[in-house]
Parts: C-alpha cells; structure tokens; sequence
C-alpha cells in the first residue's frame, strides 16, 4: 500500500511517525511505502511566537529540521503539492514529480491574511509570523504609554492566543513599570469575551482585576493608520496608539486553488476524518472544515486516530476507531501561571484556578514538543 | 435564488457556532444564505444579536428535535 502525507507540520508529522512505527513491519517487507511532501525542510513550533513576541523566546529555539524528527524509514521530500488528481489517485508537485497513492493525508495547515482586512498589515503588529514576533517584540520595547488595543481576525488560528496575549500584555507592562500609563483594550468578535463560555465566565473577573476594558461583538472592518483608529463591521471604533492584531486566516492557497475547499477548509467528515466523497483520503489538523479549534493539540489527536485506522486499514481492512472532537489546550494566564481547557464535541471544558505548576508544565512543554512530534509522547 | 449553505455547528465549543457563521459569511456573497445548525442553547439570542449589530438580515430561527436552525441572509 501507498501511504501519501501531503503537509509537514504537526499533524502530518505525529500521522508519519506513527504510521511508520505501527507498520515497521510491512514497511521493511515492501508491502507498504510511506512518503511525506512538504513545503519546508524545517519545522517549527508555533505556540512559541508568542513567547518570542514578549522576548522570552529567540526565534532559533522553535525551529528543528524536520528531516530530524522523522522515522527514517519515512520517504521525505521537500517538494509541495501543486496538483491533486483525486480520481486519479495521484498528485503533481512543484518540482514536477506524480506520487501515486492507494491513501492520501492532507495536512497543508493554514495561513494568515491579514491583507484582507484594508490596513491591518501597516498598522497593526501580530505575532503569528516569526518577522511579525520580532517587530511586535521592538514596538513593545518602545512603548511608553497610551492605548493598548487588541483586535481578533476570524477565523484565526489557536483560539485560546487573544486572551493569553491580553493576560502577557499586563504582566510585561507591570514589569516594566508603566502599567499605570498603558491602556488596555481589548475587543472580540462575539458577544462575549471568548467563544468557549466557560473561559469567558472566567477571564470577565480577571480582565476587570487587571483594568482591561473590553468591547464585544467586534469584528474589524477596516484600520486606519495614519489616524490610528480601528473600525469595526459593527460601527464602532476605536483609537489605538498600539495595536496588536490576531489576523484572519485561511487554508493553504492550493488547497482553493485546486478547488478542495472553500477558503482553503476541505470538507471532512468529522469522525472518520476523511474528505467528503473521497473515502481514500484524510484531514487532518487545520485543513479541515471542522468545528474543531485550529490547534497542534486537535491536530495531534486526529492524527492519532487517522494513523490508528490507516494502520488498521492495511492489517486487518477497515477502520477501528473515530475522533470525538478532543482538544486540549494550555492557556498562559500571564508570565506566571496557567491553567488549561479539555474537551470534545459532547463535554465542554470545565476550568481549573490557574497555578504556577501549569506555567512550569507549559514551559517544559515548548521543549517536549519535539518528543511529542515524534510520537513518543 | 441562491443555494443555501449549510454550517454544521452542532456539538461545538470552540470555535462556536457564532464565530463558524462569521468565518462563513466573510466567505459568502452578499445576497447568499446560509442556514447555520447548533446545538448550543445560547445560539438563539448570539446569534440574532449580531445579525442585527452587523447589519445583515435574519430570514428565520425555529428549534427542531433539540437543533436550532437559524437561516441568515448577507446583506452586505
């Protein structure tokens, strides 16, 4: 059997490396070649931006060759998708290679877009980008006092980022000790502070100890940099004098080109994870139409489950298991603490208080994430 | 008359369904409906609440068998 991982970022590592263990056997006896393409040959971690947006990160330290943290019995190419044939089972890359698949995994992730929202590049800084951390990190330093405003693209990557930006905002301002000269204002697109109510319920309190204001039902339209003002779809507006920006985001460029999925989400069936109409091919991790979190955590856990049935495929014929929606996600709750959300599509999360122990955990999981990608974790 | 497009938001809690209809309407064009399916309980007063903000238009919202199905229209 021909096993194609079309994407290198999380989910099509944690997919190959599991794959390529769970099938040792049949990979060394011929009956079963697994191939990955990718767009890059380097991997990188990205809940660490944030960090390095604050400082506490150097953008050297998110980055491993991504050669390095697979299986060797993994066939790697640097050398992206440019063409799906799914009638065909086949493919067509950049470099002009045809891969033929018996099962395809899509997992080309998302990318930001923050030119779609007239203004947002030139006025606004945002940490999803190693380049756009590092500016953040330089208009940080040199903020001296005035408004602070942090606005939510939609949909956006990492769901949980607006309110631990907002909690790191604070904390760096007291450190720095110009809290008192700093405003805070922070906006969301929906009526409440953030889409998971529970975190909601408890950030309101936290926000109000620390004198963040809040504006809900937010979504920005338009920023005006030269008067610095960010205007939203609703018709309100507010005046900024630092504005920090979550972009809006979309699947990756070929996956609409190639007419997949609206703005880059392949439809996906979400148990079995495969592509709507294409039993052959799985989704996983960010591509997906899914109401799921665009997180590494989802993607981790419904790429455990494709590997486990594609496995299970080619050992016994079908598939054994399905995803039930889970996630789990830290939240940094400053430079301090953390606390953080589990749950999946029947159980909601159910918030712990935050405690020092869960930053630790949190910190010593930037590094584990290496183990995790692997698999062994 | 457009086809309606379908947002299969049942059993979500992140992102939630009000936050799949707004990626979904920034997709759409104005004049396109999209039906939006949630099992959240908070979805019949979110929803209209922002339909109205923003200034789009709220055909129809009805609960049936536990799923509410709010249709909204793009106005602009």
């Amino acid at each position: 059997m021909r096993i194609l991982i079309v994407g290198g970022g999380t989910g099509g590592t944690i997919v190959a490396n599991n794959l390529a263990r769970r099938l040792a056997e049949e990979i060394r006896g011929g009956r079963v070649r697994l191939t990955m393409l990718s767009a890059s040959d380097r991997h990188m971690y990205q809940p660490g931006l944030l960090y390095v947006a604050f400082g506490q990160m150097m953008p050297d330290e998110l980055y491993r060759k991504q050669k390095s943290l697979l299986e060797s019995s993994i066939d790697f190419h640097v050398d992206p998708v440019e063409e799906f044939m799914l009638d065909q089972n086949r493919v067509r890359t950049a470099g002009g290679r045809t891969h033929e698949y018996d099962v395809m995994v899509i997992a080309t992730g998302s990318r930001i877009v923050p030119h779609e929202i007239p203004g947002l590049e030139e006025g606004a800084e945002t940490f999803y980008s190693e380049a756009g951390a590092i500016k953040m990190f330089k208009a940080l330093r040199q903020f001296q006092e005035g408004t602070v405003a942090i606005v939510v693209g939609v949909p956006h990557k990492c769901p949980i980022a607006p309110v631990e930006v907002t909690f790191a905002l604070h904390d760096y301002f007291v450190a720095r000790g110009i809290r008192d000269k700093v405003h805070i204002k922070y906006h969301y697109p929906i009526g409440r502070i953030h889409t998971i109510e529970n975190v909601a319920k408890w950030a309101v309190p936290e926000f109000e100890r620390m004198g963040i204001e809040t504006e809900t039902l937010f979504n920005i339209r338009e920023v005006d940099p030269k008067h610095q003002v960010v205007h939203s779809e609703e018709g309100t507006e507010t005046h900024y004098d630092l504005l920090i920006a979550i972009p809006p985001h979309r699947g990756m460029e070929v996956i609409e080109t190639q007419k997949l999925g609206t703005g880059g989400w392949i439809p996906t069936d979400r148990n079995q994870l495969t592509m709507e109409g294409h039993d052959n091919v799985y989704v996983v991790g960010d591509t997906t139409n899914l109401p799921v979190s665009k997180t590494g955590s989802a993607a981790h856990f419904e790429a455990e489950v494709v590997a486990q049935n594609i496995a299970s495929l080619v050992k016994i014929g079908a598939p054994v298991c399905e995803y039930d929606g889970k996630v789990y996600c830290f939240i940094e709750t400053g430079h301090n603490s953390a606390t953080y959300a589990m749950f999946n599509y029947e159980n909601p999360p159910q918030l712990k208080t935050p405690n020092k122990a869960m930053h630790w955990f949190k910190t010593s999981y930037n590094k584990m994430y290496w183990t995790s990608v692997r698999g062994l974790l | 008359m457009n086809e309606v497009k379908t947002i299969d938001a049942r059993n979500t809690f992140c992102p939630g369904p009000l936050m799949e209809l707004i990626t979904y309407m920034r997709q759409a064009e104005v004049g396109d409906t999209l039906e939006l399916l949630s099992t959240d309980a908070g979805t019949a007063n979110d929803v209209p609440e922002w339909v109205k903000k923003v200034g789009h238009e709220l055909i129809s919202s009805e609960q049936v068998e536990g799923v509410w199905h709010l249709k909204v229209r793009k106005a602009k």
